[in-house]
């Protein structure tokens, strides 16, 4: 059982939500991911999304296309993404890698799942690999004992959802609306429909990512789903600050406000 | 309209062998499997084939003619060198033949509004007039730096009515244009056709588009035996995403007396880096949807290309290309900008006919090509466009001032 694994029955004990922040590798710099990070850890996020980086990340809004840009600027690859999936076990909490499906292949695939592995890394989130094309990688993960996440839209059929939740491990990553990443002023109204349609075809934790970046937000959420993801709003904490100093201080407290909100929902 | 099996080898649920299928969002899953399934109800549909056989002879103007150029061929070993002319296609290139099906197939989902990409402008030019045509609303993607290039489509596809919306994300050139276009879709599903230029991306794209453009090899073919009592020798085609190239090869897959050769955008030189030969000098990878060559680096990441042609200029590329190429039955070589502008001035002043910058590529291989199969040789290039775009490029290039 992985750490994302024994996180949700955790928090299922303890009946809230799991908070869940997004932070790619190398952003704003390599060493400032490993402060994020840990301030993620300090401020009581429950688990982090490590994000490989990649040039063509079309289901990615302005902020994370502009934080992407930074950390390959900076020089980030997958020995970087490893690391920060280091830096994030080693304190303690589960940790994931979202990457597009390309830098996986070129990596080697069970070379990639090995290495997850031996980050502590709890399971891979692929926002562009269809359970179609999965048969070598979902060989890779089971191999190496890692969950591999699908992300369930919308649009998602009622015939194909049973097919994508089969294959997912660790949860089901329900995404909130139809688009791309991103903050958004309210979470769609459908998140909740979805996250029903869901659970009628697996047992398994549901978390719901795409313009979740309030308090508020977070605690709407974590009323009906298991896990409440956050990326953008970090990001942009970051980006708007006028030093790395700042920027730290902000996610602290965008961090402790939605750790409060996951509490709150139920 | 026949397929036969072979030409369809390992295009298995948009596989060819290892290379196609489909690497994208969830969100677009239900999109590309109605698109798919319209397609193929279409193609077996009498009506939707009248209809579409009828647009092509009363508003592309099809067939395409063939022209043989006797002067040029002096300067490509004597060979017999063979033009179809698709530059003399309504909007002056191969691309309306694609995207008046997908316009045809969009009113058929009921959708009212197409997103396409361009490089050149060809493509959006050309999306832009099935748009107006059709009563669609019509948004075009295009890379900021493109929009500079092409600036004369620019205003060509607003005349026509479409709305273009230049893109400043990455190298600002084709590959960021169809990220965000895929970003739109991904968005407006509901409501939205994504008009995908050509032969990659996701399944259906490769093989639907490609069952678009199948009609140039098919004319081609007649009409070569009808002038030369034989079958050409070679085909040769420009290939950026590889759209033309595929839609003269296919008829002759079959034909293995055919060779079938792409002309890649060489760029500076493939060894210089800078270039646009994804299949040359590239490595299978994921790009937009599909699997095919792409030019990356060693982490995965997408490396820009480089080319004087806006319509090469893209480091991704057809499926079915990679595949055609890994079984040997076509071949791929990589053309420099220098090459291509040399036979870009030799079509002009042998032949009075000036050829789109990326169809420079396949002229500059059929000099190369006849050179080595001497005077008994036929062979047939696809003039997949009219270079009125490139004007400006080619004053600049070889220093004609423009006031």
């Amino acid at each position: 059982m992985t750490a994302l694994d024994q996180l949700f029955v955790k928090v299922r004990a303890e009946n809230r939500a799991a908070l869940i922040a997004y932070i790619p590798a190398g952003f704003p710099s390599q060493a400032g991911c490993a402060k994020v990070i840990q301030t993620f850890i300090d401020a009581g996020v429950d688990a982090i999304e490590i994000g490989f980086p990649y040039s063509d990340p079309v289901m990615d809004g302005p902020t994370i296309q502009a934080a992407a840009v930074t950390a390959l600027e900076n020089g980030t690859g997958a020995a970087e993404v490893m690391s920060a999936l280091k830096v994030a076990t080693d304190g303690g909490v589960a940790a994931v890698v979202m990457t597009y499906w390309n830098p996986i292949e070129r990596y080697g695939v069970s070379e990639f799942a090995k290495a997850i592995a031996a980050n502590g890394g709890s399971g891979v989130i692929t926002p562009d690999l269809t359970i179609e094309e999965s048969a070598s990688w979902l060989g890779a993960t089971k191999e190496n004992s890692i969950n591999p996440i699908y992300v369930i839209a919308p649009s998602t059929s009622d015939a194909r959802m049973p097919k994508v939740t089969a294959a997912c491990g660790g949860f089901v990553y329900a995404a909130s609306l139809m688009g791309v990443t991103g903050a958004r002023n309210s979470v769609s109204s459908g998140a909740a429909d979805l996250v029903a349609r869901i659970r009628t075809t697996t047992g398994l934790p549901v978390a719901v990512g795409l313009g979740v970046s309030t308090r508020e937000q977070a605690k709407g959420v974590a009323a009906y789903a298991d896990g409440v993801i956050v990326g953008s709003a970090f990001i942009k904490a970051l980006q708007d600050a006028p030093n790395e100093e700042a920027g730290l201080a902000a996610v602290k407290e965008l961090a402790t406000e939605l750790a409060k909100g996951v509490r709150e929902g139920r | 309209m026949s397929t036969t099996p072979k030409e369809d080898l390992g295009s298995i649920l948009g596989h060819f062998g290892p290379y196609g299928g489909r690497f994208v969002p969830e969100a677009l899953i239900g999109a590309l499997e109605e698109l798919e399934a319209a397609h193929y109800t279409a193609q077996s549909d009498p009506a939707f084939v009248a209809e579409l056989a009828e647009l092509h002879r009363t508003y592309t103007g099809r067939p395409s003619i063939i022209t043989e150029a006797k002067r040029f061929a002096e300067h490509a070993g004597g060979a017999r060198i063979i033009l179809k002319r698709e530059d003399l296609n309504h909007t002056g290139s191969h691309k309306i033949n694609n995207v008046l099906g997908q316009a045809l197939l969009t009113k058929r989902m009921g959708k009212k509004r197409i997103i396409a990409e361009t490089g050149a402008g060809q493509h959006g030019v050309a999306s832009a007039t099935a748009a107006a045509l059709m009563g669609l609303e019509c948004v075009v993607y295009m890379g900021e730096e493109d929009t500079k290039r092409q600036a004369l489509n620019v205003a060509r596809m607003k005349l026509l009515g479409a709305e273009v919306v230049p893109v400043t994300t990455g190298s600002r050139t084709l590959k960021d244009a169809i990220n965000e276009a895929m970003r739109d879709w991904v968005t407006n599903v509901e409501t939205t056709h994504y008009l995908l230029g050509t032969v990659a991306g996701p399944h259906p794209f490769p093989t639907m588009v490609r069952d678009f453009h199948k009609i140039i090899g098919e004319e081609t073919r007649e009409q070569v035996l009808a002038l030369t009592g034989r079958l050409p020798d070679a085909v040769l085609a420009c290939v950026g995403g590889g759209s033309n190239a595929i839609g003269i090869f296919h008829r002759f897959i079959s034909d293995p007396s055919v060779r079938l050769i792409g002309l890649e955008a060489g760029g500076d030189g493939v060894e210089t880096g800078r270039h646009a030969a994804t299949i040359t000098g590239g490595t299978p990878g994921v790009l937009h949807g599909t699997r095919s060559y792409v030019l990356q680096d060693a982490n995965g990441q997408t490396v820009e290309s480089h080319s004087i042609s806006a319509g090469l200029d893209y480091p991704g590329v057809g499926p079915e290309h990679a595949y055609l190429h890994d079984i040997g039955r076509a071949e791929y070589r990589a053309i420099t900008d220098e090459q291509a502008m040399h036979a870009f001035a030799l079509l002009s002043k042998t032949e009075g006919i000036i050829p789109a910058i990326e169809t420079a590529h396949a002229l500059a291989g059929a000099l190369q090509v006849g050179n080595e199969l001497g005077k008994d040789a036929i062979i047939v290039i696809n003039l997949s466009g009219r270079g009125d775009k490139d004007v400006q490029t080619a004053a600049q290039y070889f220093g004609i001032p423009l006031d």
